[in-house]
């Protein structure tokens, strides 16, 4: 039933799914069969705080490192079979992570050969105090609160672009794009739309473009990872096929994977990973389009072929998303394993001590959640309830603490490891030693007018 | 002393209508976060188990089966062309992804928690 790849269709190839993803994966995707385009998605709310932190140590970091290697390895593949990539691992930094791809091209001797797209103007941490003065609140989208509240704090500030910057760079000839906060739907809208000169006001197309993004966005996790329907008869997933757009113009495409590779793809798994992360299905929102996921026809059109079509979509908002980290306080957590018998009660009498010396010391934590891993930890009361935990060969002791005082959490790190010898017997499983205090950084979801952003497109060549 | 619930034989869903089946027998789920919102996109296996899911796993159920877990408000959005519930549950996440001292932090296994519920007779 697979139909043949032509010159109206266009292939599409999940690289990564988060910064941290399988390192092999990009390199099969590009080698295990024909493809135009790689799309490698980085950036959750999490990173980019994290390499905000790492530019303000040195200010030629702040992006995915790691994707240097990453792309040391292909290039010269992408260059022989002229597959471009769009990737948005440039984090807070996109001209620092194209100026070393370029320098990576050049000491492989391809230099001239590769155009490097870097797409940047959604860091508004520079802008924030302007904005706000000028009235725009930026109000937290769950709380109402006003981002004054937390001005002080704020560690980073980026809008969420579309595939309109991205559809930028390619229309000017770049092979690689690298961009900052582009949403890891427009990474794959932006090529279909490139190849299939879509109208920015064709929101069904657009919205079909969406779903395909949605769809790939998580890497192996359409294609047979993390799926739980007959989980257990999934062939090879040592051997796993990161997920592969074929997508014709009308907007219809199928998810796909390389042949002679494992996992599986079929409309269940599919269904698993477009309900992942789901809000109001019909009303996905991105800066490109609203798109209608309960419009998604499914269909198995062959052996690791799913067929989505009738994707519908309406005009998008003026609004962009923006996320806002902010330094929040600090936590630990803390654990000890206990043996049977008696591991449940063990454990939950080690956690009676160590709350009682914690109050004895006059440390009052904000917060204090205990777990007992091998019991509550995943479902809580309703694991209780099924399975007695009287009988259990083991439990892990888990407690952490939050605060705004990091001496308290400090305090509370040192009170661990003293329970091995002077609290309940049989506990162990402390060779990691004490935790670390962490500092918390929180997210401040928020919403920018469209016309305060201004996307920024440039072209370097290597 | 509490009876062992056993994970897999609760019942059939086609079988004796009088006796309770365990989701699990009707649906599979996937779940994920939005700051402190978990999602569950609840699955049916066959496309004629739908309508049961429809009827019976309702927001206020939901609400019911996670008493305790989740401080807010449970919505649910139907996608009958997917044969899939959405839950949002709000409050699940001890404050959300870096702020949570949960183990499930991103409110990644709270599918599997949902599909724990024992339905009444679904026929």
């Amino acid at each position: 039933m697979s139909r043949s790849a032509s010159v109206r269709t266009v292939r599409i190839a999940a690289g990564q799914g988060f910064w941290g993803d399988w390192l092999e994966a990009p390199h099969r995707q590009v080698t295990g069969g024909p493809i135009e385009y790689l799309m490698m998605d980085y950036l959750s709310e999490v990173t980019m705080s994290i390499m905000q932190k790492q530019k303000s140590r040195d200010p030629a970091l702040g992006y995915a490192k790691d994707f240097i290697p990453l792309m040391e390895r292909i290039l010269p593949t992408l260059v022989e079979r002229r597959i471009k990539v769009t990737a948005n691992a440039g984090g807070v930094n996109p001209q620092a992570c194209a100026r070393a791809i370029a320098e990576t091209a050049r000491r492989l001797g391809l230099g001239g050969k590769v155009k490097i797209g870097v797409v940047s103007g959604d860091d508004l941490l520079g802008r924030l105090d302007g904005l706000l003065a000028r009235g725009h609140e930026l109000r937290n989208l769950d709380t109402g609160r006003p981002l004054s509240d937390v001005r002080d704090r704020v560690l980073s500030a980026n809008a969420y672009l579309g595939a309109g910057p991205v559809l930028q760079a390619l229309a000017q000839g770049a092979d690689i794009v690298i961009t900052g906060r582009v949403t890891d739907t427009g990474l794959t809208l932006a090529p279909m739309m490139h190849a299939f000169g879509w109208q920015p006001d064709d929101w069904d197309r657009l919205a079909a473009g969406t779903v395909a993004g949605h769809t790939i966005e998580c890497g192996a996790q359409c294609s047979g990872g993390n799926c739980l329907v007959d989980w257990d008869r999934i062939p090879d997933l040592a051997n796993v096929g990161y997920p592969i757009v074929e997508a014709l113009p009308d907007g219809t495409f199928d998810i796909t994977k390389h042949p002679r590779t494992g996992g599986r793809i079929t409309v269940a798994g599919v269904t698993e990973q477009l309900v992942y992360e789901m809000g109001n299905p019909a009303e996905y929102i991105t800066p490109d389009c609203i798109a209608d996921f309960t419009t998604i026809r499914l269909e198995q059109a062959g052996t690791d072929r799913v067929r989505v079509s009738g994707v519908r979509g309406r005009p998008a908002t003026d609004k962009l998303k923006v996320s806002v980290a902010y330094f929040y306080g600090y936590k630990a957590v803390g654990t000890l394993v206990y043996a049977w018998p008696d591991a449940y009660r063990k454990a939950k009498a080690a956690d009676r001590i160590l709350r009682q010396r914690l109050l004895d010391l006059g440390l009052d934590f904000g917060e204090m959640l205990t777990e007992f891993v091998g019991a509550d930890a995943t479902h809580g009361p309703l694991a209780l309830a099924s399975t007695p935990p009287d009988d259990l060969p083991e439990v892990q002791l888990r407690i952490g603490v939050r605060s705004p005082d990091k001496a308290a959490v400090e305090r509370f790190t040192r009170e661990i490891a003293p329970l091995i010898l002077n609290g309940p017997p049989s506990a162990t499983g402390f060779a990691g030693g004490r935790p670390k205090p962490e500092e918390i950084v929180a997210y401040w979801p928020a919403l920018i007018d469209k016309q305060l952003v201004e996307p920024c497109v440039e072209l370097v060549d290597a | 002393m509490k009876k062992k619930a056993d994970r897999r034989t609760g019942g059939r869903a086609d079988g004796d209508p009088r006796r309770k089946v365990l989701l699990l027998e009707l649906a599979h789920a996937r779940s994920g976060d939005k700051g402190d919102t978990a999602n569950v996109g609840l699955i049916a296996r066959k496309p004629e188990y739908y309508p049961i899911l429809v009827k019976h796993v309702t927001a206020a159920r939901v609400a019911r089966h996670f008493k305790g877990m989740i401080k807010g408000k449970v919505e649910r959005y139907e996608l009958p062309n997917l044969k899939a519930l959405n839950f949002l549950l709000h409050g699940a996440l001890d404050g959300g992804g870096t702020i949570s001292l949960k183990t499930d932090a991103q409110g990644k296994v709270f599918s599997t928690a949902l599909l724990r519920m024992e339905l009444e007779a679904p026929r």
